[in-house]
């Protein structure tokens, strides 16, 4: 008999939005003493009597799959299409309303990189500290601490103190930690999207090798690229249900011309009813409809919105993302009217320097009763520009810009040095509004040095030890 | 991947099942299950001790000179001016034994009504039972009862007072002082992931508490009939099963105990209840 690994039985899940505001307050609090002794002792069941004020969102509503041992499924949908909350309830941290799973095998859930980190606390007890919070036991993590370490790239500094690494060497020490775990059930959260490309490319590659080895493994992100090349499988969830579910290469693309197509769908938090972001696109050089840059700019991005009801006074942001989540460039634009009927937005840039590789547009639009829609864009805004980088990715970041750099001569008087000599200028240029101050070599050679300085140092400033 | 495999094949005979369902029932804690965590209680003590003292410039120190400052005013103020009874006992010893198990108790107390909601990063990321939450704020403060202990063995060896077979006694009051920071610690976290109020109360609740506790005076200025009923308050049986104990000296605090075990098994079991109920709904509110 084939036994499937996860087994999930019309499984529904209802929020309550609104409802912690009124249960914070003291005032509240003494109210509903006042009203009903007791009750407010009583912890909030889900299912129960309803109070004004509480909006009720079904996050999930009567989803039933099942997966089989060694299978790699990929769960893809819209911001809040219950894609997390299906997660966090298959990985105990979360209840379901109604329905059940049955889950056989050992579960690792990874809904965060670093759950439990703690700043003062040195590498290497983190590695410790975060291994036992994901399920690891203590001779396990002992086991393979060595392996853990030099995977993060870490060696170095696993005895300092949390507080004084980067965000990177962060990043790479939690996700080492979690890519150690063995579990028979792995339930991923789109924590692949941490650190730099390169390491980006370690950590699918450990993940590759995970589902290599048999393992199961449920695994959520927005970026499509990762889930065609993990996952045979993918289940689109929408609105709380599953909308598809089978062969992942066919689902991605059908979710993808959805997308691109401006399909409406409302989501679980309430948005999209007064508008709708529908699609995206760049407009190519022949006119083109296009999500691909191939230049650093100029660019315009258009988002078409689709317009239910009429609002003022609205607000609209924009943000760019790598795909590691750094926002790397956003804007807002206040006091927008909004009429009935399909709206273009336009944001037109003069340049947009990018590195290689896959980045995201983010667009939310708020009137005064809160937010309107939030869409974080799909497909993908793919940049295929020539990189003018330095041949380790960690040190690239996200702008593309050639650069030019120069050693200068450091010598009191020596006039051959090019560079220095219009600083010579400029200095005595500023003497003429200062006539105290006296220009000579000295000087001049200070300004110089500092010069040479800062171009040493600006290229010998490892963060961490090169491993190669 | 050889260990693991190995491993695999090893758990492949018996895939334990999880079954994942809404919560119902009014007392279902699987302590099988919580014991199956306790490496990860064990972790959490670690951490705690870890972070306690670090960038602290005296350590631990701390642990002695917190209960040993608040001796010396005690001394001052209600020995040397106030003239309290203390059962002809020193006055050294008759307040360090008593703050003793309270620095210990109020600290364990005030760790654990904020456990749930300091870690709610955890709480609402990683799934382990979250009991272990308020049983690691209670047992990692011990340590520093450990240390403060230490400093009433010079105590009593300056004074000359040779401990007797009372001090067998002191694991027993130890004990109740840490199911009745733990019951309230149970009650108190988990109505702070609710309420936040509960954050500003619990002060106040831990002052009016000392007041309600024979620290600062002993509690034989209390009517012997009404004795039991201040034992309600557990720690009046910690407090003054500790001064006995420590010194051999006085009468074991007979009806006041009983009163003061039974409160603190209400107290702990409610919690523990209590706590369970609201387990499942914790990582939606926090």
């Amino acid at each position: 008999m084939s036994q499937t690994a996860i087994h999930v039985e019309g499984i529904s899940k209802l929020y309550r939005l609104g409802e912690r505001q009124r249960y914070t307050g003291l005032r509240h609090l003494l109210e509903d003493a006042v009203r009903a002794p007791l009750r407010w002792l009583r912890p909030r069941r889900e299912g129960g009597e309803t109070k004004k004020g509480a909006q009720e969102i079904w996050a999930l509503q009567d989803v039933s799959f099942d997966v089989q041992p060694g299978e790699v499924v990929g769960l893809i949908g819209r911001n809040g299409a219950g894609k997390s909350t299906l997660l966090k309830i298959l990985s105990r941290v979360a209840k379901p309303t109604r329905g059940y799973a049955e889950i056989y095998g050992r579960v690792g859930s990874l809904l965060e990189v670093g759950t439990g980190f703690h700043q003062e606390l040195t590498g290497r007890e983190n590695v410790y500290l975060n291994g036992a919070v994901l399920g690891m036991g203590k001779k396990e993590i002992a086991r393979k601490f060595d392996e853990i370490v030099a995977f993060a790239e870490v060696e170095n500094f696993i005895d300092t103190p949390l507080k004084h690494y980067s965000t990177g060497m962060m990043m790479r020490l939690a996700f080492a930690v979690a890519a150690h775990i063995e579990p028979e059930i792995l339930l991923v959260d789109e924590v692949l999207a941490v650190g730099d490309i390169a390491f980006q490319k370690k950590c699918l590659g450990k993940m590759d090798e995970v589902a290599k080895g048999g393992r199961t493994i449920v695994f959520v992100s927005h970026q499509m690229n990762q889930i065609r090349r993990l996952c045979p499988r993918a289940i689109w969830v929408d609105r709380g249900g599953i909308r598809r579910d089978g062969p992942a290469a066919e689902i991605v693309g059908e979710y993808e011309a959805a997308m691109t197509s401006g399909e409406t769908s409302e989501s679980r938090n309430g948005t999209g009813v007064k508008a709708q972001f529908l699609r995206w696109h760049l407009v190519g050089p022949e006119g083109a409809q296009t999500n691909l840059l191939a230049d650093d700019g100029p660019v315009a991005v258009r988002f078409l919105v689709k317009v239910n009801q009429a609002f003022r006074n609205a607000v609209h942001g924009i943000g760019l993302y790598s795909s590691d989540h750094q926002l790397i460039w956003g804007t807002a634009v206040n006091d927008l009217d909004f009429e009935l009927g399909r709206i273009e937005m336009v944001h037109r840039l003069p340049t947009l320097p990018l590195k290689p590789g896959a980045y995201w547009w983010r667009v939310t639009l708020w009137d005064e009763e809160g937010l309107v829609d939030d869409l974080q864009c799909v497909p993908e805004m793919l940049v295929v520009t020539k990189p003018a980088t330095h041949y380790r990715d960690e040190w690239a970041g996200v702008l593309n810009i050639p650069s030019e750099f120069s050693l200068l001569e450091v010598s009191g008087n020596d006039r051959s040095v090019g560079d220095p000599l219009d600083r010579v200028h400029i200095a005595a240029r500023d003497d003429s509004t200062h006539p105290h101050r006296i220009v000579d070599g000295g000087c001049q050679s200070d300004v110089a040095t500092t010069a040479v300085r800062s171009a040493k140092w600006s290229g010998d400033v490892p963060e961490e030890r090169d491993p190669r | 991947m050889s260990v693991s495999e190995a491993q695999l094949a090893q758990q492949a005979t018996a895939p334990p099942l999880v079954r994942i369902a809404p919560p119902k029932g009014w007392f279902a804690i699987d302590l099988r299950e919580a014991w199956n965590y306790r490496e990860l209680l064990y972790f959490f003590v670690w951490r705690d001790i870890k972070v306690r003292y670090k960038q602290t410039f005296i350590g631990a120190s701390w642990a002695v000179l917190q209960p040993l400052l608040t001796m010396a005013v005690f001394c001052l103020f209600f020995g040397k001016l106030a003239h309290f009874d203390s059962h002809g006992l020193p006055y050294p010893i008759f307040y360090y034994a008593a703050l003793l198990p309270w620095t210990y108790f109020s600290t364990a107390l005030q760790n654990a009504s904020s456990v749930v909601v300091d870690q709610q990063q955890v709480i609402t990321k990683v799934y382990f039972p979250r009991v272990v939450l308020p049983f690691s704020a209670v047992i990692s403060p011990l340590v520093d009862f450990g240390i403060a202990l230490a400093m009433i063995v010079v105590m009593l060896g300056y004074y000359r007072m040779v401990p007797t077979l009372a001090m067998l006694w002191l694991p027993v009051f130890l004990l109740l002082a840490i199911l009745t920071a733990l019951g309230m610690g149970l009650w108190l976290s988990a109505l702070n992931a609710l309420y936040r109020d509960v954050r500003y109360v619990v002060p106040f609740l831990v002052q009016f508490w000392l007041f309600a506790s024979p620290v600062a005076y002993s509690s034989s200025i209390v009517p012997a009939r009404w004795r039991w009923l201040y034992g309600l308050n557990p720690m009046a049986g910690v407090i003054e099963g500790f001064r006995w104990s420590l010194s051999g000296h006085g009468q074991p605090p007979g009806a006041m105990m009983v009163a003061s075990a039974a409160a603190v098994l209400v107290v702990a079991f409610g919690g523990l209840v209590y706590y369970h109920a609201m387990e499942g709904t914790i990582a939606d509110v926090v």
